[in-house]
């Protein structure tokens, strides 16, 4: 059973937390944290991975419990498994809520994929077909989510390397069909939209013409790495390891003239270069959005 | 039933790719496929390789890889709350027949997870030595105290010198001066944000052992002197509470 939430009804949820604000944010490492008190860059917010964070005690939550009383938080899940055919981990849910009890984030977003199937968690973002049945699923995980934490989730767009033959929808208007449906935001990961196209051979505008543009929250920015199929095709995996690539950047310009300046997060977890390379790279991001913020402004 | 098939293929290199899989240019799903495969062993295998940095600089990285991939497929994490996986690699090692020439490794990498353990343990304040004298002058009373163990505090008792190994990957002292077949014990704590390895000899490692069964001081020091007679306690427990490792002391405290 769907128990639709509009994006409106939110009366019955806690007050609402300050938004992200729409600057350019970067991923929070254990090797940046020492730079990060001692050098107090100037970034508009920090996002952590939950799972990371759901350990009793020790280094990670004392920084991060500094780090957060000056910079606004994301926290970012990877392990929700909302695209999964089997029932949510409530006890992982559960501790995802005390997580985001303590530390109050302004935004906490999730994958369309799944992470866990038969009592084994896969440590990836695994892709699912796209058709009615999976919709129905998607929405009432999302759903008891949406419930359990008392707000609005974003949901990321997936970066895949296969298709489904059951699939009856394009990947794009099925992320249109469960915001509408379930209520929640979309975090539109403009990397994995230039890899999902290119392996799938889809145009990227058409792809994010079809999203849900009104209803983005937070917007992702990675580097991938380049491999080939067995036919010699490209074939770009999401890996987080490197800078944003100049695709990337131009299909980010491209979505902020279409849905406006938007928190923006540089995201990484390999490779991690010093924390300055990675503050440029945001500075980079913040000198597009304030660009488009000029031209909403005129 | 699609993700059953598809979760299968991911850790069974002997299964097929899941038939439902397609490719917009109609290239062999398999080769797609294989980033998966690859993404989820490449990961759970990193993971281990974070937790166990010196075992695998002890057997080299592509021994290790081959170790920690055997590993991957029987056992599988169960949560993604990974700082956990790799609590059975210690015991995994330990039959792990092609490591059996290196018969310390089991107990490095034991160290080392109690490391980990004790780096993401609940966080509390250790009993100051000050406090403690307080504690310990009622020599009526002393007999019936009970310790409240610090909760990142773990011991390790090893046949082989596994402490002295691992401190010499740490730049403290050498493998070559190292007596491998020395039996060592050590308190692995983090007090405040740093983990410590507190080398033990036998005797305080067996009293800080019955002090964490929930011995009172009387009974473990008992316990303590039938296998050393000469156990010196206030030395002991001196070293045990500059270490941190106790964070309360009082009479007939049930146990936690």
């Amino acid at each position: 059973m769907t128990v639709a939430i509009s994006p409106g009804s939110t009366s019955d949820r806690a007050p609402a937390k300050p938004a992200l604000p729409p600057r350019a944010g970067i991923s929070l490492k254990p090797e940046h944290y020492r730079d990060i008190l001692d050098s107090r860059p100037d970034i508009g917010f920090v996002e952590v991975h939950a799972e990371n964070y759901l350990v009793d005690g020790g280094p990670y939550h004392y920084y991060l419990n500094r780090i957060r009383e000056d910079y606004a938080l994301s926290i970012h899940g990877v392990g929700m498994n909302i695209g999964g055919e089997q029932p949510l981990d409530a006890a992982h849910l559960d501790r995802i809520a005390g997580l985001l009890e303590r530390y109050q984030p302004a935004c906490f977003s999730e994958h369309l994929a799944w992470t866990s199937h038969g009592g084994i968690y896969f440590n990836d973002l695994l892709p699912l077909n796209y058709d009615s049945e999976a919709l129905q699923r998607v929405c009432e995980h999302i759903d008891q989510v949406q419930n359990r934490l008392q707000r609005q989730i974003l949901l990321e767009n997936p970066a895949t390397y296969v298709e489904f033959g059951r699939s009856t929808m394009a990947e794009a208007e099925f992320i249109g069909e469960v915001v509408m449906r379930s209520g929640c935001g979309l975090l539109l990961d403009v990397n994995n939209v230039h890899v999902t196209c290119t392996n799938h051979n889809l145009d990227p505008d058409t792809y994010i013409r079809q999203l849900p543009l009104g209803q983005v929250g937070e917007i992702h920015l990675a580097g991938f790495s380049r491999e080939q199929d067995a036919d010699g095709a490209t074939l770009l995996i999401d890996s987080h390891d490197a800078p944003v690539s100049e695709a990337v950047w131009t299909l980010y310009e491209d979505v902020l003239g279409r849905c406006g300046a938007k928190p923006t997060l540089i995201e990484r977890d390999g490779n991690i270069p010093p924390l300055p390379t990675l503050h440029a790279e945001a500075r980079h991001a913040e000198s597009l959005l304030k660009a488009c913020q000029e031209i909403e402004g005129s | 039933m699609t993700q059953h098939l598809f979760a299968a293929a991911l850790l069974d290199p002997n299964r097929a790719a899941p038939s439902d899989i397609r490719t917009w240019n109609g290239s062999d799903p398999v080769r797609r496929f294989a980033v998966y495969r690859n993404n989820v062993i490449a990961s759970l295998i990193e993971a281990l390789a974070d937790t166990f940095p010196v075992c695998r600089q002890l057997v080299g990285d592509d021994f290790f890889r081959a170790m920690a991939l055997e590993f991957v497929r029987a056992s599988p994490p169960s949560s993604p709350r990974m700082s956990d996986y790799g609590e059975e690699f210690p015991s995994f090692i330990e039959r792990f027949t092609p490591a059996a020439s290196v018969a310390y490794l089991a107990d490095v990498a034991r160290l080392e997870r109690l490391r980990v353990d004790a780096y993401h343990a609940a966080d509390n304040e250790p009993l100051d030595v000050t406090a403690a004298a307080d504690c310990l002058a009622d020599t009526a009373q002393l007999p019936l105290l009970r310790a409240r163990l610090h909760p990142s505090a773990g011991l390790l008792r090893s046949r082989f010198a596994a402490v002295s190994i691992w401190a010499a990957h740490q730049g403290r002292g050498t493998m070559k001066s190292l007596k491998i077949d020395q039996p060592q014990q050590a308190l692995v704590i983090r007090p405040s944000l740093d983990v410590e390895v507190v080398p033990l000899d036998l005797a305080s490692w067996t009293f800080a052992t019955a002090l964490n069964r929930h011995e009172t001081l009387g009974a473990a020091l008992e316990s303590t002197r039938q296998t050393h007679a000469d156990f010196d306690v206030a030395q002991s427990l001196g070293l045990l509470l500059r270490a941190g490792l106790i964070i309360a002391l009082q009479p007939g405290m049930e146990p936690s």
